[in-house]
């Protein structure tokens, strides 16, 4: 038995709180949260390299005892759907603490080493295979969470912070009934994998579909519960826009596959229109909303939110293309988003400004910027040879394999988010330079072009040669269709 | 006439007899001495407390023994909660010195009653008559009222202590008229008495459910719970706060006891009844609870709202123990009921306790903004606040998650899907301001720069507190493990 996952789970944690020992000594906190960034990295590398693709089941399994009593174990696990979530994590991790470097002055040792605890918690969030561990894992997320919005955040980051907690934990405390209710269904046993084999009538099921909907969505989020996420992300500091982005999003749309897929597919089957039409209002209409932002944060949320729609679609078409190429785009996002929150913040950081309309012209003062950030607004528009096209090319796919119309009004999102993301970059990168302030602005530092061009490359690695990270996920996925596809009744 | 009577084994009550010749001891040493000499008595009543502890753990062997005529009992449910008891009392001590000795409230008195009180409480805890239950119940209480008015130059602590001694009369009142009740139901007050009478059905249930409703009314003044609980605010409120810290922790642990003696261990064939009863309690207990510490800018009162839909959630696994079809479910119900007292004990002791913390001469920290930017005074207490504030709001990974939890699991065991939703969405309403306390520590400027003055010993006393509160969140079997195993061999 491996102790891989754990070590992947506890290092970040263990190592924060020696980040936190470093109290005010701002260069060594900085110092050993990259060296605990990089170790919790490094630790997640043999996952994906003795990962066997061709298994469908669990692997690096883990299994202890926690609480007996009830029955509750310590169980970790991957498949293919969970692991590159794990190396994703690590990864942004290494670049939030690297994008913080200069930028955070104040509590420096807390601010690394709330990161730190979040990536920790977040890989145990996507192994943890007992139903108790997981919403450990989930809800202990948030605090960490709440303190980077709330101390390092924009002006307005109270509110943001409460409404940001109080959403999430509204939605998961009705999925903690489910699961309890799960417990006592299934003669007193938390784990996932067994839940999955369990049998339960269709309206039980409706209910535990919408009970774990209303947790999951709020985290994806989709439409009309994402109100949250545009004031946390514009509130948010750098960093912290990025690992929501990236990662936290991605929790709700793997609890849908790890949760209401697998445990109520008959439920799923019947809801999916629902499904279907929330995605794609998510893909539309917030794509219009995001046109009109003069925030190139709040444009960037809602770009996400977009996405993440697209990502629900591909779920409840239940086909192979759909769900893999959800997957993909899960992935791909987590590396797009990131970067572009990662290049409003570079701007932010010499300008103090969010504001399109503060910008222009930025090119002729910034030129390598400027290739950076056009290469990952193309990405995000979803353009071929960049990650953003592989997962919306294959969830469009699927999406016309299972009804023409829901394709054709999937594929509106490479217009509309062509639109959006090209409109922006042509106020803020093109043009006469816009103001004085712009006119003094200087090109990124040696820091600033290690994590974008460690982004350039996996954006453009992902959309020329998707496959070492489709072929991981295929058995897995293909395991879960079969699943689907017979009924619980 | 020598021939009847008999010696009662005194060895099952050991704990109680130790400590109430030391509190004699302690009365006739303090009168002896001066102001300088204080710590002396503060030192008798924390070996007092240790000794009992070292009694309490020698004498416990897991046996029920029945002594005084069936009057007391010993057994683990009772060796368990009473070594909890100590414990809190040591904490209250040691939390509060620094505190007195700056408002002069040092005094013998202080000492005594807090003593007497916990002896009120060791009998309530192994009382098996009604009878011994009400006479520790009036020890506490009476001892509490003197407490709580100790500064006697402050109006609001009179009128505190006044307000708490009127209402706690009335709720003695109600209990002895419940007990009558029972007493006329079925001819005996002995606890496994009435249980074996109502087991025969030879009681009048009309009469005994009649003494029933005066009985949970007095059970749910004790804990707080609405609509009993207009003392609560007040009270934690007025008081010294080390008095506060006295009555939000360890009473709990008695009341809880006590609520076990009555209902599971003597009235346990009119759960229908007394179930109905408690989901109201709890059910206004959280609403009540929850929606009132919004509104509140003290901090003491705040706390205090949060105990009462504290409580609430205690009286929610109380009530969920009977129905369940498999008995290992009725057991985790009532081990829920017992963990949840303990994390809350620990929780508000260790709250309490930072407000302590930041009190010094002549100043009261106890309004929510004496904690504004506490992260940059001090971070590790900060720290520790965080940890208990979350834990309160049941986030994980710390203990009041797995209280909670396992409270809820019991509620949904026993079929009340509806209740623990309501629960759920109120703590969802509770979350809201335990987290203002922790934006006020962390997002915000500190109003206030002077540096904590507290002694070494408290500091560290309240950093394993903290710490306590994580690591009963992540290993949380052990506790719940003595939890189930006390009740199974004390039911």
């Amino acid at each position: 038995m491996s102790s891989l996952l754990s070590l992947a789970i506890w290092i970040p944690i263990f190592g924060a709180f020696v980040v936190f020992a470093c109290g005010e000594q701002k260069k060594l906190a900085r110092w050993t949260a990259l060296a605990v960034a990089f170790a919790g990295f490094a630790i997640t590398l043999p996952l994906y390299i003795g990962f066997d693709p061709a298994q469908a089941g669990m692997q690096f399994v883990e299994q202890r005892p926690w609480i007996p009593l009830l029955n509750i174990e310590y169980l970790l696990g991957v498949d293919g759907i969970s692991v590159l979530f794990i190396l994703l994590n690590s990864f942004v991790t290494i670049l939030v603490v690297i994008a913080g470097w200069e930028v955070i002055e104040d509590k420096v040792a807390q601010y690394m080493g709330a990161f730190l605890i979040m990536s920790g918690l977040m890989n145990g969030i996507f192994c943890a295979l007992d139903a108790v561990l997981f919403y450990v894992f989930f809800e202990a997320s948030l605090i960490p969470m709440y303190i980077i919005i709330g101390v390092w955040g924009g002006p307005n980051r109270v509110y943001a912070a409460f409404k940001f907690f109080l959403y999430t934990l509204l939605g998961s405390l009705l999925m903690l009934i489910a699961l309890i209710w799960l417990y006592l269904s299934s003669g007193g046993s938390f784990n996932l994998l067994e839940w999955h084999q369990l049998r339960i009538d269709m309206t039980p099921q409706i209910l535990l579909f919408l009970a774990f909907l209303v947790a999951f969505a709020v985290k994806v989020p989709m439409w009309p519960v994402h109100t949250w996420l545009p004031d946390a992300h514009v509130e948010a500091p750098t960093g912290g826009s990025v690992v929501l982005a990236a990662i936290m999003l991605k929790l709700g749309a793997y609890g849908f596959l790890r949760f209401s897929l697998p445990i109520a597919p008959d439920a799923s089957h019947t809801l999916a229109p629902l499904m279907i039409t929330l995605s794609l209002i998510a893909v539309i209409y917030i794509g219009f909303v995001a046109l009109v932002q003069a925030d190139m944060k709040k444009l960037i949320a809602y770009s996400s939110i977009s996405h993440m729609g697209f990502v629900t679609l591909g779920f409840f078409i239940f086909n192979q293309l759909g769900i893999e190429g959800a997957l993909v785009q899960m992935v791909s996002h987590g590396f797009v988003s990131a970067a572009m929150f990662l290049c409003v913040g570079v701007m932010y950081d010499r300008l103090h400004s969010r504001q399109i309309a503060d910008y222009g012209g930025v090119m002729h003062r910034m030129p390598k910027f400027a290739g950076f950030f056009v290469l990952f607004a193309m990405a995000n528009a979803g353009l071929p040879a960049t990650s953003g096209f592989v997962g919306e090319f294959m969830v469009a796919l699927g999406a016309i394999k299972f009804n023409f119309w829901v394709g054709f009004a999937a594929a509106t999102t490479l217009v509309l988010g062509a639109a959006y993301t090209l409109w922006m970059v042509k106020r803020v990168v093109y043009g006469p330079v816009g103001n004085s302030h712009v006119a003094e602005l200087a090109d990124i530092s040696h820091r600033e072009f290690l994590f974008l061009a460690l982004l350039a490359l996996c954006v453009l690695a992902m959309g020329v040669y998707p496959f070492p990270f489709t072929e991981v996920m295929h058995a897995s996925v293909d395991n879960l269709l079969k699943h689907v596809a017979v009924s619980k009744l | 006439m020598l021939k009847n009577f008999l010696t009662p084994d005194l060895y099952p009550a050991m704990p109680e007899i130790f400590l109430l010749v030391m509190a004699c001891v302690i009365l006739l040493v303090d009168a002896f001495l001066g102001k300088a000499q204080r710590w002396i008595t503060g030192a008798l009543t924390l070996i007092s407390l240790v000794g009992c502890a070292l009694i309490t753990y020698q004498t416990m062997d897991g046996q029920v023994v029945l002594t005084f005529s069936n009057m007391f009992v010993d057994d683990l449910l009772g060796d368990f909660l009473k070594l909890l008891l100590y414990l809190a009392v040591i904490v209250v001590l040691i939390y509060s010195r620094d505190y007195l000795v700056a408002r002069q409230l040092d005094k013998g008195e202080f000492y005594l009653l807090v003593l007497f009180a916990t002896l009120g409480m060791m009998v309530m805890i192994s009382a098996s008559h009604f009878l011994t239950i009400y006479l520790g119940l009036e020890l506490l209480s009476l001892s509490l009222y003197a407490l709580v008015a100790l500064d006697r130059d402050s109006p609001r602590a009179v009128e505190a202590a006044m307000k708490y001694f009127v209402l706690g009369a009335l709720a003695s009142g109600l209990l002895l008229y419940g007990m009558s009740m029972v007493y006329g139901a079925t001819g005996t007050l002995e606890i496994g008495g009435v249980a074996q009478a109502l087991h025969l059905g030879v009681a009048n249930k009309t009469v005994l459910v009649f003494g029933l409703v005066f009985l949970v009314a007095g059970i749910a003044f004790k804990l707080g719970a609405v609509p009993f609980h207009m003392w609560v605010p007040d009270v934690y409120h007025g008081a010294p706060t080390p008095i506060t810290l006295l009555i939000a922790s360890a009473p709990k642990l008695a009341a809880f006891a006590m609520a076990m003696r009555i209902l599971v261990f003597g009235l346990f064939e009119l759960a229908q009844h007394w179930q109905s009863m408690l989901m109201l309690l709890a059910v206004l207990s959280i609403a009540v609870g929850n929606l009132a510490a919004i509104a509140q800018t003290n901090l003491k009162r705040m706390l205090a709202y949060s105990a009462i839909s504290h409580m609430g959630f205690l009286l929610l696994a109380l009530m969920s123990g009977v129905v369940g079809p498999d008995r290992h479910f009725a057991l985790i119900a009532y081990t829920s009921a017992m963990y949840y007292v303990v994390a809350y004990v620990m929780m508000s002791l260790g709250a309490f306790g930072v407000i302590l913390l930041l009190s010094r001469a002549g100043y009261e920290a106890e309004h929510l903004d004496d904690l504004k930017g506490l992260n940059q005074r001090s971070p590790w207490f900060a720290a520790v606040m965080l940890a208990l504030m979350f834990s309160m709001a049941g986030v994980p990974f710390f203990v009041g998650f797995f209280a909670k939890f396992s409270v809820l699991l019991a509620v949904i065991d026993a079929g009340y899907i509806g209740v623990a939703v309501f629960a759920v969405l109120f703590s969802l309403i509770g979350a809201f301001y335990y987290l203002r306390i922790v934006k006020l520590m962390y997002f915000d400027a500190p109003s206030d720069a002077a540096p904590l003055a507290a002694s070494p010993d408290m500091r560290f006393l309240l950093s394993l507190n903290g710490v306590a509160v994580a690591a009963f969140g992540l290993f949380p079997d052990a506790l719940m493990t003595l939890c189930t195993s006390a009740l199974l061999r004390s039911l």
